[in-house]
């Protein structure tokens, strides 16, 4: 039977299993929309073509699955362009469907014409210009293979008008081999001894956990190998949720704004054990000192993450959970009590803190509460900068998926629509956006979607009128010159709330802090947003200055 | 900076050799020299990558290519495990007293007189690089009017 080229999409779509596509039409698209109309799954418009990629992106996170978005060629696809390098840096699955227009118009310059494919080649794990109708439906079943397996990452198929308005005999393609694509999943049984062999004699070993853990779903694979070997644990910013930080063993969070204990266990260690992690250089600070007495083991999908930043003494190339499973297997507890005793010390006498103040109301003590009151189960997704650091810190996070935040590419704008992308993929959670008044201004826009969609996500702005994260680098590190970065100008933001349909909220006093976020709490079907007037010039600490070492680490103690 | 050659097995298709060059382009390092072709089976074709640069760079840029949907395979060509060759056409001023030093010259290369016109002389050499830098290097005083260089290919021996 002969399809359009749009039938084929939308019925390629159809067969992946999709349940939910976010974008914005346009020109080219109109022939793929016309079928979208009535397409078998749930298609939500947002008002901003990076307002649907990064819904996409947190309907990824927050479920698993591969986020799908559509957008009109030219503007249309460049607007996507910082979301899709957002899921990049963070490798999360994505397919892109971007319209171009007709072959015989490419390179003439055409209306709403760009290089679409050009622009999105150092962004993209691949990309496809569909050149033959005959090639769409492979090169569809492609993209969700691409995209979902080895390390995933966002796949662009950018659709000519008339390929969509073409026809052709469908036929679809039951399995996907591309030779050139085979991802190592099993880790090698000679390294997994290797590895275990380290293990077991170490003396002071830590377990460095980022967010190929969560990727690969190996969450439960972890917990019980810290179970099983009594080793001392720190995640990444992205890896937060994979181990329960609850829990004594874990350290929380490494790096620039990391804890005091987990810095200097990581500082003090003989044996790092790296897993789904890539030792990013807001982890690692000044490389060369990073866990300078440290043997290392690094567990991770992509070989190119391996022996890039440092030297790697154990690596293992594979899935996280079935390298866990290996070694769970076979490995063997290492007698590390003096060293665990050393660390727990360390927790007990440098947790993170802040000066707490009846006068003002601080910031990290609104998300103390946040945790507090959705008793640690929320989603919670973040902006970027201050905001992110405080909702990392503060909230204990104890499940995966649960923290969603754009790590690698730092994109402000990022957390409210990706918390509309997380509600849809969780209808039974409460989603939280912990935001800045600078990010929040970013894609506010999309508030209309949320209101559409009577999503009930909680917007808590910490609002302190400033750009916080580069105003308190410029309090630190620039002569406290702040260059544009206060921005106490800005809307009323309950009003702002009311015009789209929300419910708004203005929390001046700390006392109204706790039975403000119990009221959002009891709205279920409007988003709500907060406008926490907070201590404008609060700062994030412990804090290691870029490139620096754990000797420069500022600590709150220490202003 | 140390020069690598770098054998990339790519599948033929459109946008495959923009995606290889960006990996080089994307860190400042300048390609030196570049071959592409199809192989024995046509919908593979090959890449030889003649780049200077950092060791631990390189192989970081080798395992990025690995790591691109279109490339099958990247190898480094070790000189003394692999064949490598370039061609050399060199327009030549050759005024009618020069020119039997230049036929010598061209015969000690063995390389091939393939046009002659009033005022020049074409030569066509083959080799190993450094064979053809030095042929180069002979034939620069007699007045070089064009010269151009195929880049190199590169056959490991085994």
């Amino acid at each position: 039977m002969k399809k359009t080229g749009a039938e084929i999409i939308v019925e390629c779509l159809k067969r992946e299993g999709v349940e939910i596509m976010f974008g914005y039409p346009g020109g080219v698209v109109i022939p793929i929309f016309h079928h979208l109309f009535n397409a078998p799954f749930k298609f939500i418009l947002s008002r901003h073509e990076q307002g649907a990629v990064h819904a996409a992106d947190g309907y990824a996170r927050a479920s698993g699955r591969v986020g799908v978005v559509i957008a009109t060629s030219g503007p249309g696809a460049t607007n996507l362009v910082t979301g899709i390098a957002t899921a990049n840096m963070d490798s999360i699955p994505l397919v892109v469907i971007t319209g171009q227009v007709s072959r015989e118009m490419i390179g003439n310059d055409a209306f709403q014409e760009a290089d679409v494919t050009g622009i999105t080649r150092p962004i993209t794990k691949h990309n496809y210009l569909v050149q033959d109708i005959d090639d769409l439906a492979r090169i569809i079943r492609e993209a969700f293979y691409i995209a979902s397996t080895g390390r995933p990452g966002p796949v662009v198929i950018d659709v000519p008008v008339d390929i969509s308005r073409g026809e052709t005999k469908f036929h679809y393609p039951e399995s996907v081999s591309i030779r050139s694509y085979k991802p190592v999943t099993e880790g090698h049984p000679r390294q997994i001894e290797k590895a275990c062999k380290l293990i077991e004699n170490a003396k002071r070993p830590i377990v460095y956990a980022g967010g190929g853990v969560i990727l690969s779903g190996a969450s439960e694979e972890l917990r019980t190998f810290v179970k099983k070997t009594g080793i001392p644990i720190t995640t990444t910013l992205m890896g937060l949720g994979a181990y329960p930080e609850t829990d004594p063993l874990s350290l929380k969070m490494l790096g620039m704004h990391g804890t005091y204990y987990a810095n200097h266990a990581v500082n003090e260690c003989d044996l790092l054990i790296a897993i789904g992690a890539r030792f990013d250089d807001r982890v690692t600070g000044k490389v060369a000192e990073f866990a300078p007495h440290a043997q290392v083991i690094h567990i991770d999908i992509d070989p190119s993450s391996v022996q890039k930043s440092v030297r790697v003494d154990v690596p293992i190339v594979g899935d996280c959970k079935n390298v866990l499973t290996q070694l769970n297997n076979i490995v063997k507890a290492p007698s590390i009590k003096e060293w665990v005793d050393h660390v727990m010390r360390m927790k007990q006498e440098h947790p993170l803190r802040y000066k707490d103040s009846d006068r003002v109301i601080k910031p990290q003590y609104v998300v103390e509460k946040i945790d507090e009151l959705t008793k640690g189960k929320a989603i919670i997704c973040t902006e970027v900068g201050q905001n992110q650091m405080w909702a990392a810190q503060f909230y204990d996070f104890t499940e995966p998926r649960t923290f969603i935040s754009s790590g690698g590419l730092g994109t402000m704008g990022y957390g409210f629509p990706a918390a509309i992308g997380a509600q849809f993929a969780r209808p039974d959670k409460r989603v939280i956006d912990i935001a800045g008044d600078g990010s929040i201004q970013m894609n506010i826009q999309e508030l209309i979607v949320a209101v559409q969609h009577r999503l009930p996500i909680i917007v808590a702005i910490l609002n302190n009128g400033f750009l916080g994260m580069v105003r308190q680098w410029q309090e630190l590190f620039w002569e406290k010159r702040y260059s544009h970065t206060c921005i106490n100008c800005q809307p009323d933001f309950v009003k702002l709330a009311e015009a789209y349909g929300a419910a708004g909220m203005r929390v001046e006093k700390k006392e109204e802090v706790e039975s403000a976020i119990q009221k959002a709490l009891s709205i279920t079907d409007r988003p709500i947003i907060i406008d926490f007037r907070v201590d404008r010039e609060e700062n994030v600490y412990p804090i290691i200055p870029a490139g620096k070492t754990i000797k420069e680490m500022i600590t709150s103690e220490l202003i | 900076m140390k020069e690598h050659v770098i054998s990339v097995k790519v599948e033929n298709r459109s946008g495959v050799l923009a995606r290889v060059a960006g990996l080089f382009s994307a860190r400042g390092y300048n390609i030196d020299s570049l071959a592409v072709s199809e192989t024995e089976q046509p919908d593979v074709s090959v890449m030889t990558i003649v780049v200077k640069g950092d060791d631990r760079v390189i192989e970081q840029v080798k395992k990025q290519l690995n790591k691109l949907i279109d490339v099958i395979k990247v190898s480094d060509q070790i000189p003394a495990e692999s064949v490598q060759r370039e061609l050399v056409l060199v327009k030549i001023l050759a005024n009618p007293v020069k020119r039997p030093e230049i036929y010598q010259l061209a015969e000690i290369f063995r390389s091939e007189i393939v046009a002659i016109s009033k005022r020049t002389i074409t030569i066509e050499a083959t080799g190993e690089p450094e064979r053809i830098d030095n042929f180069i290097e002979l034939i620069r005083p007699y007045g070089i009017k064009e010269l151009i260089r195929t880049g190199r290919v590169s056959l490991s021996k085994e």
